[in-house]
């Protein structure tokens, strides 16, 4: 590694999970094009943004039923 | 004694400017609703958690950016640490545009404009487009071939629909100055705009199911 990093073994450790020392890989589909980093990070946020809507939400403080008075529904 | 042809002097005192300001400010935005100690129910979502999610990263972003400009280009390039603030710049702001898009998403499936709440969502969409720009002049200022490349791409397509001139992204100094200065401001001011119309108007319900026989109260239950 260059530039004297204090921890070299843990700057290879993170980079061997994804081998970035090669031209980027990118889907075709007509005239659509993107990188596979792009289409992953896409679909990790529409995974993200189900999830949210899916999973049950924790209840720690009291609430309200309805907006606060003087708030438009 | 009243002066002669002058209307005489009231008693109360003289409603300064900054009485105005203070007056409208409080009827605005009360204390109570400026920081509520109670939500509705219907924010008992995962959902309704992306907006703060985005703050904080943009807080991330806002201080990890700070540090790498006081300490300049070669300290982010060359020294571990430096390296390391550049990566959690980087991941800071990767992770604002993820939540932020999730966020977006959200807002946009539940009308959140409903409800007087068009200014709320008009600041945030503005917000999204100003963080595209400053993403990008960040992109130029990272003092590197990457940055040059980008730049040097990007003025064939600035140049052709004639902003070029004073929007020079092979210009270092003009590019630096908008990611650190001039779109950051106005980040954050949108950002705190938006906010605050948030506590204004309040969180957006969902879209209510009388259709199923039931009533948006119904999801406290």
């Amino acid at each position: 590694m260059t530039g004297g990093s204090p921890v070299p073994s843990v700057g290879l450790m993170l980079a061997a999970l994804v081998n970035l020392s090669h031209p980027a890989h990118y889907v075709h589909w007509h005239f659509f094009e993107m990188s596979v980093a792009n289409v992953v990070v896409i679909g990790l946020m529409i995974g993200v943004f189900w999830l949210a809507i899916l999973l049950p939400f924790p209840r720690r403080h009291p609430t309200r039923s309805q907006p606060p008075p003087g708030l438009e529904p | 004694m009243s002066t002669p042809g002058r209307a005489p002097r009231s008693s109360s005192p003289p409603r300064l400017w900054t009485t105005r300001v203070r007056e409208r400010a409080v009827a605005a935005l009360p204390p109570e609703r400026l920081l509520p100690d109670e939500q509705p129910a219907y924010v008992s979502s995962w959902i309704y958690v992306f907006g703060v999610l985005t703050i904080a990263a943009l807080v991330v972003v806002l201080v990890s950016g700070a540090i790498l400009g006081l300490k300049g280009p070669a300290w982010w390039h060359v020294t571990g640490v430096g390296r390391f603030f550049n990566g959690l710049h980087l991941w800071a702001v990767e992770l604002f545009f993820f939540v932020m898009v999730v966020h977006l998403w959200g807002k946009y499936f539940m009308g959140a404009w409903r409800g007087r709440r068009s200014a709320t969502w008009v600041t945030g969409a503005v917000v999204f487009l100003i963080s595209i720009a400053t993403a990008f002049t960040g992109y130029l200022s990272q003092q590197n071939f990457d940055s040059q490349w980008i730049a040097t791409q990007a003025k064939d397509g600035l140049n052709s629909v004639g902003i070029g001139a004073f929007f020079n992204v092979t210009n270092f100094g003009q590019m630096y100055t908008y990611h650190v200065i001039l779109l950051p401001v106005a980040v954050v001011a949108l950002a705190v705009w938006h906010v605050l119309l948030v506590r204004r108007r309040g969180v957006v319900p969902p879209y209510p199911l009388e259709a199923h026989g039931r009533s948006v109260t119904d999801t406290s239950s």
